[in-house]
């Protein structure tokens, strides 16, 4: 008789392209994401960030959680969750949405992918079924479905990953437009492709049945070794999606759910997120909250910085005068990037003193000595990372 | 132009008051109401030719300021005379409580009881200014509201030091606790406790709730007692409805309300009209709603326009009826061993532990073994309700799940009843030869034919958590609601159910501010 594991509901999972990913992992960098042991880095972060932007890599979502919900009700049931206007979504098509508690705080971002005409896949960082189970409350017609451990995801990023795609036998994969959706047979079963991302970049995200996974990671590679592709964890993502400007939970806001001081979490005005609620649309939720918030103005705002020097400012508090005695934000993330050459960041910054002057006090280590200095600011208005070849169709031909 | 100024749904007394109120301010007002009659679980019915019969059958507590704001007494309406309230006893030696007398006790338990009673009554007085008032949102702040607070904290303090500490003791005190404490008579511990059980998914031995179901109950003009009004309680439905119609309100039966029409725009939403059933919509600039809030929100409104949130909220509210009504034609008067005359309101419920088992019964979804009740005789208040010479009996029957395992199968109701009449029966020897009709309505039932969720009289259960600024939830417990033109004015806002008529005075109120 086998001694059974005492830690048995501890251990984490596998990704079902963890076989492949492990052989890969060179450095055993792993952390874990929704209880999935989860590569950090597979060999160099950077090394992995230069692949995202000069060829292609792959980064594994399965650990994301998806939700299939389906049934004459979904649309409405969605519509009603999200600030965007999820009825103008058209089939085969993403979108990406966030959705709020009543009072407008921010509960998560993700994306809706509508698959049929009453067949939808909402897919986040982190699980909801607790909050699906509120939202669809009430509604008959409709069915949510877990579907994290049944359908694989595989990120695929960079400038040449089209190409990648091509020589894998996807035909006419050139023509699919940013968030568009397409569908291929593949061995028993079929690949769904998006052209999604979190890069900023060209690429796309891979969907098979988990029993279809490792073929498709071998197809993949093998369509891919003359294009510089390698797997990348969280380490790179981190970077590309920080130069790309988007948002990170833990980061940039905390999940209104999981958050206990009273509002420690954000609303999507404080996050820049004004673009996604929608209100032409009467009804969602979170909406009269969020109307008293367009007409006040957020308390703080989500800003892009460029700041002198080339020491990140991570962890930074920000000032509006030099001599740091007058605090008016904090840095969510910051790095040096590679791509832009510039020390990069995002911050929250009280919003009634944007227009001022905004000082960084970074601290930063220089063979153990711990140094501090104040750096000047630029506020930038467009996202750091942002080339035309993200959006290209056809993409450029390598 | 809208049709109305204010359309109320639900003729019920809330419903019928708040109209009253509106319509006297000049309001142009049209009640619906779904059944064929006004009153609610209040209307009175025939259940067998020649008697007649309504669900409540006592009035603890309606407010005497509504009958004077509204005349109801030159509509007809005279309050009735306190009633003694019997604990049955099999072998004649009852229990009788009147106002601060009781008999049947040992002197312990009479110099317990004179104290207890003046002692609830100084609590009861505390509540009593606030039951006619909006309880305001925490945290807005407004200067009404902060006065509301400081006046509730002052009445507190004004208890002095040892009443208070004791009221804070026993707010959410058992029952049983209270009554262990203080008396040793088991039945007289039983009547106690009654007033703050019945109607509820609550047991001697269950928390949160009792004592202040008793307070409440002590608000009325006979500190508690029950009544019955002069003409019976009809003629306090029949006053209603018509200071309604005289101040020049419309009130249709047979009219029930498919949906609260709710239209959106930039501001938000807003309730503009009522759809009925053929698909006719009248439009008003405000939408009243008496029936319960789950019934308001989850059917009438529809989650689709309510926020997630709130939408939850609402769902989880406790509204389980527990309490069954057993209507009887008799041929002649019931002769209650030991009792001169049944002109009380009589209770079977021995021992706390009792009630405690018959609860136990029910809550895991069964019949009670041993059922508990209160028994009122109506037609000796208003001998109209029955053919001359005999008599209509009346019981509310605890505890009774609205949802029975195993379905309300008429065996089912056939044994519920049969076991009730077999338990009076041990009371009044002679009840089954006078027996002409019975007729049992569960909580199902009562959900049924008078569209309140779960067949609870109180819509909402009086619990701590859904009282005052919570009842039936915050955002919807001044008696506006998130939708713009929507207002609550049912027994699930405060100060909550019975024959109070609390909740449509105060509605009004804030309607006309």
């Amino acid at each position: 008789m086998t001694k059974s594991d005492p830690f048995a509901g501890e251990r984490l999972k596998h990704s079902p392209f963890h076989p492949r990913q492990a052989a890969l992992n060179l450095r055993n960098a792993w952390s874990s994401w929704n209880g999935t042991q989860f590569a950090d880095y597979y060999y160099d972060a950077e090394y992995e960030y230069f692949c995202i932007r000069n060829s292609c890599a792959t980064y594994d979502i399965c650990p994301m959680q998806k939700y299939e919900i389906s049934g004459t009700d979904a649309e409405a049931m969605l519509d009603r969750m999200v600030t965007r206007d999820v009825t103008k979504l058209k089939e085969n098509r993403v979108t990406y949405v966030c959705w709020c508690t009543d009072a407008g705080r921010m509960v998560d971002d993700g994306t809706i992918f509508k698959l049929g005409p009453d067949r939808f896949m909402l897919t986040c960082g982190s699980p909801s079924l607790a909050w699906l189970r509120k939202c669809t409350y009430g509604y008959k017609h409709l069915t949510v479905t877990d579907i994290s451990d049944t359908l694989a995801g595989l990120s695929f990023q960079g400038p040449t990953t089209c190409e990648v795609l091509k020589k894998m036998g996807l035909m006419d994969i050139e023509t699919l437009k940013p968030f568009g959706i397409m569908h291929f047979p593949f061995g028993s079963g079929s690949l769904m492709v998006s052209r999604t991302g979190f890069t900023g970049d060209l690429g796309y995200e891979l969907w098979v049945q988990t029993d279809l996974a490792l073929a498709l990671w071998d197809a993949l590679y093998d369509a891919g070794e003359d294009y510089g592709i390698q797997p990348y964890g969280e380490a790179a993502t981190n970077m590309a999606r920080l130069e790309a400007g988007f948002i990170m939970p833990g980061m940039e806001f905390n999940e209104a759910l999981k958050t206990v001081h009273f509002h420690h979490d954000q609303t999507p005005f404080e996050l820049g997120l004004d673009w996604l609620v929608d209100f032409k649309k009467a009804r969602f939720n979170g909406r009269s909250a969020l109307l008293i918030e367009r007409e006040r103005g957020p308390e703080y705002t989500l800003i892009k910085l460029d700041i002198e020097g080339n020491k990140p400012a991570e962890g930074s508090y920000l000032y509006r005068n030099k001599r740091c005695t007058k605090q008016i934000g904090y840095v969510t993330s910051a790095m040096w990037s590679p791509v832009v050459k510039a020390n990069i960041a995002l911050a929250m910054v009280k919003t009634k003193h944007l227009g001022e002057n905004i000082w960084a006090e970074i601290y930063y280590e220089k063979e153990l000595r711990q140094n501090s200095k104040v750096a000047k600011c630029t506020l930038q208005k467009k996202p750091f990372w942002a080339p035309p070849r993200a959006r290209a169709t056809p993409p450029q031909p390598f | 132009m809208t049709d109305y100024d204010a359309i109320v749904i639900g003729a019920g007394h809330n419903g019928l008051i708040c109209a009253a109120y509106l319509a006297r301010s000049g309001k142009r007002v049209l009640v619906l109401e779904a059944s064929d009659s006004v009153g609610g679980l209040a209307a009175t019915r025939e259940f067998h030719p020649g008697f007649r019969t309504s669900v409540a059958h006592a009035i603890s507590q309606f407010s005497a300021k509504i009958a004077r704001d509204l005349d109801l007494s030159t509509h007809g309406y005279t309050p009735g005379e306190a009633m003694a309230t019997v604990g049955l006893d099999e072998a004649g030696n009852h229990v009788i409580l009147k106002g601060s007398t009781v008999s049947g006790v040992g002197p312990d338990d009479t110099a317990e009881f004179i104290a207890f009673r003046r002692m609830m009554q100084r609590y009861s007085d505390v509540l009593k200014p606030f039951s006619l008032k909006t309880i305001p949102h925490i945290g807005k702040n407004s200067f009404s509201d902060i006065a509301t607070f400081a006046q509730m904290g002052l009445k507190l303090r004004l208890l002095g030091k040892e009443d208070m500490q004791e009221l804070l003791r026993i707010m959410a005190l058992p029952a049983r606790d209270l009554m262990d404490e203080k008396f040793d008579s088991g039945l007289l511990k039983s009547l106690l406790s009654w007033d703050g059980l019945i109607g509820s998914k609550q047991a001697p031995r269950s928390p949160n709730h009792t004592v202040l179901s008793m307070l409440y109950r002590m608000i009325g003009d006979h500190g508690g007692d029950p009544a019955i009004p002069a003409g019976g309680i009809d003629s306090l439905i029949s006053a209603l409805a018509e200071a309604v119609m005289a101040a020049g309100a419309e009130i249709r039966t047979s009219t029930p309300v498919e949906r609260i029409k709710i239209d959106g725009g930039e501001k938000g939403l807003s309730a503009t009209g009522v759809v009925l059933a053929d698909g006719k919509i009248i439009t008003a600039e405000k939408i009243i709603s008496a029936a319960d809030p789950k019934r308001t929100f989850l059917d009438l409104v529809g989650v689709d326009n309510l926020e997630i949130g709130f939408t939850n909220r609402i769902q989880r509210l406790h509204s389980d009826g527990y309490v069954a009504k057993l209507h009887l034609a008799l041929s002649g008067l019931p002769d209650f061993t030991g009792l001169e005359s049944p002109d009380g309101r009589m209770i079977i419920a021995p021992e706390l532990d009792v009630i405690e088992f018959a609860y136990d019964d029910a809550k895991y979804g069964g019949l009670p073994e041993h059922p508990v009740m209160e028994i009122v005789i109506p037609t000796l208040k208003n001998a109209s309700l029955a053919p001359d010479g005999q008599h209509v009996l009346s019981a509310h029957v605890m505890y009774v799940p609205h949802d029975l395992k195993g379905g309300w199968t008429a065996a089912a109701r056939d044994q519920l009843c049969e076991r009730v009449i077999d338990t009076i029966a041990r009371y009044a020897p002679g009840i089954r030869q006078q027996i002409l009709h019975q007729e049992l309505l569960t909580p199902y039932d009562i959900a049924q034919s008078y569209n309140v969720t779960g067949g609870h009289w109180h819509h909402v259960e009086f619990t701590l958590f859904q009282m005052m600024m919570m009842r039936p939830t915050y955002e919807a417990a001044q008696y506006t609601t998130p939708i713009s033109g929507l207002y609550l004015a049912s027994a699930g806002c405060h100060p909550g159910g019975g024959l109070m008529g609390g909740p449509g005075h105060n509605a009004a109120h804030e309607i006309l501010k």
